[in-house]
């Protein structure tokens, strides 16, 4: 069991590396995309040369990061067969055709177009130059799309039945898979937020530049551009980041509970806007969550159910079988013991159909099938030994739920000052405090990927144990492999990613440094 | 359509995008000349040559997975998460592969032009070997037991399990490794026709008119003892609902269908011609690539077909044979392949604007001018 239990965290982590390490790069191949050819579209309608030389500027650092982004990838589609192999035949009947519509939809548009985009400028019109341009974007935001819808139906299984003959969940609907609520809003709040990315980092960059008084004309037709596509996304990634929380209260009520280091809920409950949390409260004592917080009124029934009256349970809540209806009411549903008996029995039903089909016993058969339909929802509940097993780690989802939703405040006020800024030309150049706000610009960089990676770790973290809500603990899902062969594979993904890192950030600052002092006016450079 | 019909079609399109991988791996075969080329503007040359199509290949081995994943999840849980090793060697060549390209030539990248052209040279020479070795063990067979119903066990519920190597002993076995080390000579010889098509330099198209004669040799070779350890090896069968060894299979295979027989032979034909005719024409002639290219896919297909069709297991259980994977008892449900059949529709349409935009990109042939510039 101890072996077991090395082999999943062993085999989580390499997925968590590697994942995080992928999310490094895609935001900005997402955000950077839509800026390139939004500044290319300028170019091919005023045939401006200088809206040429911006264009190629921020495709440089676009392409840079783009290889990056495709070589941590291709790890990540692979290792759902490597590290999680039952998982892959348990649900690839669903879940392999996002990946397989990704592959065929999104990532040959990327790789036909993205070579138009960097070697075609004098081999193709410029037409369809541009034409590239905006389907290498497209093709990175459909690739997005059904990479989260593949994530969001682990968050929410919708759209597929259990077949105990194939011993697998096979789909129903694929209409229902791909257009979820939780997929809508997951790749509504993400997409958007990797613009926000994108517009800091054309911002920071040329906050740099600036602070250097290199090229300010450039400098400022990156941020008309950059400041509205990074103003947008944030303004449409707070709408969608309460849409996610409205389905998040809806279908994953520990995941929001856990957000909130939220034990006993309430009507009318609060949000906590900051917080330190009680390193000695469990699910099993009476301490106080909290060693202290600031708290807004009614706040959490507002972001859970659009309702201040309505009841939002907290993790005691849940395990006990206290819930909220689509009212805002408080109801009592199925308790977590009671859940880990009826998984027992829907696994037992299974048996009992396997061995029916064996003896070719067609009563027994229909037994066992009503027997799993009754209980399957709760089949994952079935592996666990006790109710605490479903409780995710509660601090590190907290602290970076609400780290997230600081910088996201902060990038709002930010994002809408750079968009006033961008068109007070002799504000920024003139005002003593310019250099602060460049200074400011240049370390927001890193606080928007810090904001981005906490988004991630709230989504995958507060949805433990599951790797398939209700059905799937990960101890279930992962591949017949030693703990020992997992770490090695680890301890080189580390190594190889963080080299490639090095190597990315380096070219990157080096190709910002030499190309801010030529001629950004002018291609010929 | 009924459940048969859809798996038939799905090990098609599994089929299509395996052989148009093995043929676009000949930017692959490419890298792997770069160690051996001693002058910088031939080097840069074919760099920059394969740095337009590599992201082809890249997308074609991704898309591979994903269709696989899709259509039959049985083989990606068994096969990946078994052979881990294996699968593991081959993503880490192409992790290195990915970045090479672009980083490379640009300031500050840290490590130096020729550690990149040393990760290309990498993926150059393992990239097509173990993806050799990997198609190898489909015909050879593997060490797994696949038991469904263990996914109830909490304490063991992995319900596909394998020896210890966990793919390394597929990599040792030598009826695998020349299937590898043909895969690769192919690769370079794919890579000589596309510089003496994509190229237009004269010390180029002399240098790889010799490499072509070398790499077409030893590929000549490799495939001849390939399709001989493939027509003497036995296969599972499945014809009476049972899974049996049975001797021969693939020579079988090729007689029941014997338009399988006429597709490779077809490939072999227009693969020998397409070498023979751009070593012994003596006016320059550049469309090798596409006669022997279409020849290895047409090769490739073949090969998929006896794997997969006629009862065969594509995925062979040395340790129960009864665990031995078919398009049959690894596929997905009809639904989800009917789904995937409506979007495979595009397929065509994807491979006409790959067309469209590779015609529109080598209508100037590369010149050692354009470089310098």
């Amino acid at each position: 069991m101890e072996e077991l239990t090395n082999v999943v965290d062993w085999s989580r982590a390499q997925f968590a590396l590697t994942a995080i390490y992928h999310w490094l790069f895609v935001p900005l191949t997402l955000g950077l995309g839509v800026i390139v050819a939004i500044m290319e579209t300028i170019f091919y309608r005023t045939r401006d040369e200088k809206w040429l030389a911006t264009t190629k500027f921020w495709m440089t650092l676009f392409g840079v990061n783009f290889a990056i982004g495709v070589a941590t990838g291709i790890i990540l589609e692979f290792e759902f067969g490597t590290n999680w192999s039952n998982y892959s035949w348990f649900v690839g009947d669903i879940f392999g055709a996002p990946l397989a519509v990704e592959g065929i939809l999104a990532f040959f548009m990327e790789s036909t177009f993205i070579a138009v985009m960097f070697f075609g400028w004098n081999r193709v019109s410029p037409k369809f130059h541009l034409a590239a341009t905006w389907l290498t974007a497209i093709g990175a935001s459909i690739s997005a799309y059904w990479i989260l819808v593949a994530n969001a139906w682990m968050q929410d299984p919708v759209g597929c039945t259990f077949n105990p003959e194939t011993m697998r969940n096979e789909m129903t609907s694929f209409w229902t898979v791909a257009t979820s609520p939780m997929a809508l809003s997951k790749v509504l709040h993400t997409v958007l937020s990797a613009w926000t990315l994108a517009g800091v980092f054309v911002v920071g960059v040329s906050g740099w530049m600036l602070l250097r008084k290199r090229n300010a004309d450039h400098c400022f037709r990156s941020l008309k551009v950059g400041a509205w596509v990074g103003f947008i996304g944030i303004v449409l990634t707070s709408i969608s980041g309460d849409t996610s929380a409205v389905t998040v209260a809806e279908r994953q009520p520990m995941k929001l509970a856990a957000m909130e280091g939220l034990y006993k809920g309430q009507h009318g409950q609060e949000i906590v806007a900051f917080g330190i949390l009680n390193p000695a409260k469990t699910v099993d004592n009476d301490e106080d969550p909290y060693l202290m917080k600031i708290a807004i009124p009614y706040g959490l029934s507002i972001l859970a159910n659009h309702d201040p009256q309505s009841f939002v349970p907290g993790v005691n809540d849940i395990i006990n079988g206290i819930s909220m209806d689509r009212d805002g009411n408080a109801i009592n549903t199925v308790s977590y013991a009671e859940r880990m008996k009826r998984g027992k029995m829907a696994k037992e039903a299974v048996a009992a159909h396997h061995v029916a089909v064996q003896m070719g016993d067609k009563t027994a058969m229909a037994e066992a099938s009503k027997a799993i339909e009754a209980n399957y929802p709760y089949f994952g509940y079935g592996y666990l030994n006790t109710p605490q097993e479903a409780v995710p780690n509660i601090p590190l989802t907290f602290y970076t739920f609400h780290l997230m939703v600081t910088v996201g405040g902060y990038l709002m006020v930010f994002m809408l000052l750079a968009l006033v800024f961008a068109y007070k030309r002799q504000l920024l150049e003139k005002a003593r405090w310019a250099k602060w706000w460049h200074m400011l610009a240049i370390a927001t960089i890193p606080l928007t990927y810090l904001c981005s990676a906490c988004g991630w770790i709230v989504a995958e973290v507060g949805r433990q144990p599951w790797t398939i809500q209700d059905l799937m603990p990960n101890k279930v899902a992962i591949s017949d492999l030693s703990a020992g062969y997992v770490q090695i594979t680890f301890w080189v993904f580390a190594f190889i990613f963080t080299a490639l890192l090095i190597a990315d950030v380096s070219i990157i600052m080096k190709q910002i440094a030499e190309k801010s002092k030529q001629n950004l006016d002018t291609v010929k450079h | 359509m009924t459940l048969e019909i859809l798996q038939n079609y799905w090990w098609l399109i599994i089929s299509i995008l395996g052989a148009l991988l093995v043929f676009l791996l000949f930017v692959q075969g490419g890298q792997s000349m770069l160690f051996g080329e001693k002058d910088a503007t031939q080097s840069t040359l074919m760099i920059s040559s394969l740095g337009r199509k590599w992201e082809l290949t890249f997308t074609t081995l991704v898309t591979f997975g994903g269709a696989f994943f899709a259509s039959f999840p049985l083989f990606y849980s068994t096969s990946f998460g078994g052979a881990y090793w294996l699968w593991m060697l081959i993503l880490f060549s192409f992790v290195i592969q990915a970045i090479s390209y672009e980083y490379r030539t640009k300031k500050g990248n840290v490590y130096g032009t020729r550690f990149y052209d040393a990760l290309l040279f990498v993926n150059g020479v393992l990239g097509p070997l173990l993806l050799g070795v990997a198609v190898g063990s489909m015909f050879f067979g593997n060490e797994f037991c696949v038991t469904k119903n263990k996914i109830l066990d909490v304490e063991a519920a992995t319900i596909s399990t394998w020896g210890p190597l966990h793919g390394l002993e597929a990599i040792a076995c030598w009826k695998n490794l020349v299937f590898g080390v043909m895969v690769l000579f192919l690769a370079r010889t794919l890579a000589s026709l596309y510089f003496i098509n994509n190229i237009d330099d004269e010390t180029l198209h002399s240098q790889q008119l010799k490499q072509l004669m070398v790499n077409g040799g030893v590929f000549v070779l490799t495939f001849v003892v390939s399709a001989a350890l493939i027509l003497t090896s036995g296969g599972v069968d499945t014809q009476n609902g049972a899974a049996q060894w049975t001797d021969y299979k693939y020579l079988h295979n090729f007689i029941d269908m014997w338009w399988c027989l006429i597709v490779l032979l077809a490939g072999v034909v227009l693969a020998l011609w397409g070498i023979a005719k751009t070593l012994l024409t003596k006016a320059k002639w550049n469309k090798g690539i596409w006669a022997v290219g279409t020849g290895a896919v047409l090769v490739v297909l073949s090969l998929f077909w006896v794997l997969g069709y006629n009862d065969t297991a594509f995925y062979p259980s040395l340790l129960d044979v009864n665990s031995s994977l078919t398009i049959r008892n690894s596929s997905s449900s009809q639904f989800t392949l009917q789904v995937m059949s409506v979007v495979s529709l595009l397929v065509p349409f994807v491979l006409a604007y790959i067309a469209y935009v590779w015609r529109a990109m080598d209508s100037q042939k590369i010149t050692e001018k354009e470089i310098r510039y």
